[in-house]
């Protein structure tokens, strides 16, 4: 125990650490919370010197607005379509990656290179692959128009076995809602991979190898060892790549700015795939604080809730 | 089931890519394991004596050699197709499954024929249990147990499938002192009331000798004796074996053979009928020595440690090849300080002379 003459010197040292997180993490969920139960709060108009009344109006606003519903059924789908996806395929490469031994430290790596790219720019490769079209210069400097790689694949398959052009409109003007989300769902489930598998793998080489012998001695099958015991053996790894992964898929954003553009969909219907965190920074940016902050709430409660249902589930089926 | 080992070798590739030779971890082995007998592989660490029992086991492969059960070739099955119990050294119980869980696991593996309801299993399961007397920790997981319990544990997870051999790695060097001995009249028991033939392996000369029906003594992947431990104790083939059994460990001289008689130092000990001249290495028991004003060898009095019954003389002797001789003698012996030297008559029996050259024993 620090002696009570001391004290003030561990505040001395504790004090820029303290200052910076009041001023920028304190503060601000305060705030929030404050904006959000002013009723149509605006900064400017704040500024300027009204006053807002307290209530509830912004997260009646919120919740009433067709918009944000929108935004709430395009986050909650991409949520419960990608984190079991993700989540599955990175179980299966991890097991895979473990269980070979040549080149195990290069496939590793090539696996995390998705981790340390900027995802924006994976977003605009992966816009470019899922293309109608689109142009490269060709050997003479020529313009040389063509789909994305993804269509080109698709017409070619098509063209040789059914005689038929076909290509698939991904992500450009007239595209439909369901091949939208098909994109998105790959892109997200290909950019969450990395960090899953890195988890995933750490897991699985910290699990004592003799479990395996003792299996094998039993003559347990490969399907038995995977479900009876490296699964509840990687459980507590699986439990929180799972919450993670729910709270990242609630947060999503940048990946639908990656493909679509700030436009947030095709370019005939704006916002399409707007979602949650899209839907704050645009109250943001329309100078309406207080929805911002109700939806922020929101968004918050919502994260909450799963959580602690993940936990909720994970008491009985995580191993630790 | 009788255990067979014909001319076993295993050899593991270097560790270091880069030398292209083996290391050979287990040299050309044979020995035969009698049906329903507890065995004790003994010998330092590194001697192969695990490797062995991994063979035996099938996780892992001969090199060269082959294996039987009974009459049966095994060398080529897989370990769930031999029918052994394995104790790992650590107990590798599955932590998140209970003690019941635990043992049932490898039943609930058997197929075809072999499957069993569901009653037969908690049935088999509960009998083993009390065969090792944790039947009322049944609901409890591996961590909530002391170490002797889940030693007990995994004996009877390798029991449950009533095994034909029982095999366990340095089953009681994760115990402590009190519990180690508690166990292993516990492993005698078990093996007893069940008849499985038990093979284990131990750093532990003590251990090995105190259980087993019959120890193999191992060094540098090679066998080096075989037998009761009691004989292979009073009757060692090589300077290593000697050395190896008994505490306080075996005295060891260096000596000469001259007009066939053993000579340390300047001192005849005893004739060597029909031995030619020669250096030798000579040990002598603890308990070989008889304390003798007028005996063949005389040794530089250090001092008297005294052990309940019996008293250790702590002596040395310029021709001894460790620093310090310990004798073991009845305590009716007193010994005044200061003492320079004392004179021990040393019993035939507990004297062994072996070549310098080759440490092999000779025999006269």
């Amino acid at each position: 125990m620090v002696d009570s003459k001391q004290q003030w010197k561990a505040w001395l040292y504790l004090s820029p650490a303290i200052v910076l997180l009041l001023v920028f993490t304190v503060w601000p969920i305060i705030n929030t919370v404050r904006m959000a139960f002013l009723d149509n709060y605006s900064g400017l108009q704040a500024a300027g010197g009204e006053t807002f009344s307290f209530g509830i109006e912004n997260f009646t606003r919120v919740v009433k607005a067709r918009r944000f519903i929108d935004c709430l059924r395009n986050t909650m789908l991409l949520c419960v379509l990608t984190v079991p996806i993700s989540t599955m395929l990175a179980l299966l490469i991890a097991v895979t990656l473990n269980s070979i031994k040549p080149l195990q430290k290069t496939l590793q790596t090539i696996f995390f290179l998705p981790y340390v790219t900027n995802s924006i720019a994976i977003g605009m490769v992966f816009a470019a692959m899922f293309n109608i079209v689109g142009s490269f210069y060709g050997t003479d400097r020529q313009l040389v128009t063509t789909a994305g790689i993804i269509n080109n694949v698709i017409n070619f398959f098509s063209t040789t076995f059914t005689g038929k052009e076909a290509m698939v409109n991904w992500i450009n003007i007239g595209s439909a809602y369901r091949e939208n989300i098909i994109v998105m769902t790959v892109y997200i489930v290909w950019n969450a991979l990395p960090f899953k598998i890195l988890i995933l793998l750490g897991g699985l080489q910290s699990i004592n190898k003799q479990y395996y012998d003792a299996a094998r001695v039993d003559g347990t099958s490969r399907t038995r060892v995977f479900w009876r015991i490296t699964v509840p053996l990687l459980s507590p790894m699986l439990a929180y790549v799972i919450i993670t992964g729910f709270i990242g898929g609630f947060k999503e954003y940048t990946s639908i700015v990656g493909i679509f553009g700030e436009n947030m969909g095709p370019a005939n219907d704006r916002d399409r795939l707007n979602t949650m965190v899209g839907y704050i920074y645009d109250a943001l940016e329309n100078n309406n604080q207080g929805r911002a902050s109700a939806a922020a709430l929101i968004l918050f409660g919502i994260i909450l809730v799963v959580t602690l249902l993940n936990l909720y589930v994970s008491k009985k089926r995580v191993h630790y | 089931m009788k255990v067979v080992l014909e001319h076993v070798t295993k050899r593991f590739p270097n560790r270091d890519k880069k030398v292209k030779t083996e290391v050979t971890a287990v040299n050309d082995i044979s020995f035969e394991i009698p049906d329903g007998k507890l065995i004790g592989l003994l010998g330092p660490s590194g001697c192969g004596k695990s490797t062995t029992l991994y063979m035996i086991c099938g996780l892992q492969k001969l090199t060269e050699g082959r294996i039987f059960f009974g009459d049966e070739d095994v060398t080529e099955l897989s370990p769930e197709n031999r029918g052994v119990g394995l104790v790992f050294q650590n107990y590798a119980l599955y932590p998140h499954m209970t003690v019941k869980q635990n043992i049932m696991f490898p039943l609930e593996n058997l197929k075809g024929a072999d499957k069993l309801t569901k009653d037969e299993m908690l049935e088999r399961t509960l009998k083993v249990a009390k065969l090792v007397q944790i039947d009322e920790l049944l609901e409890r997981k591996p961590s909530e147990l002391s170490g002797g319990q889940q030693q007990r544990v995994a004996i009877a997870r390798a029991l449950v499938k009533m095994p034909r051999v029982l095999l366990l790695d340095e089953p009681l060097s994760n115990l402590d002192a009190r519990l180690r001995l508690q166990t292993r009249e516990e492993i005698r028991r078990i093996q007893r009331e069940t008849n499985i033939t038990t093979v284990f392996v131990t750093h532990d000369q003590e251990e090995a000798m105190s259980i087993s029906d019959q120890i193999v003594v191992m060094k540098l992947g090679v066998v080096q004796q075989m037998g009761v431990p009691q004989m292979v104790y009073n009757d060692p083939a090589n300077l290593f074996v000697a050395k190896f059994l008994g505490t306080p460990p075996v005295n060891v001289f260096r000596g000469l053979i001259k007009g066939q008689a053993l000579y340390i130092g300047n001192e005849k000990i005893c004739d060597t009928p029909g031995v030619s001249d020669r250096g030798v290495y000579v040990g002598i028991r603890p308990e070989g020595f008889i304390f003798n004003p007028n005996g063949v060898l005389t040794c530089d009095f250090k001092n008297v440690e005294v052990m309940g019954g019996a008293i250790s003389i702590v002596t040395g002797h310029a021709d001894s090849e460790s620093p310090i001789i310990r004798a073991t003698v009845m305590d009716e012996v007193r010994i005044p300080e200061g003492t320079p030297s004392v004179k021990f008559d040393i019993k035939p029996n507990k004297l062994y002379v072996f070549d310098k050259e080759t440490e092999e024993r000779i025999y006269f």
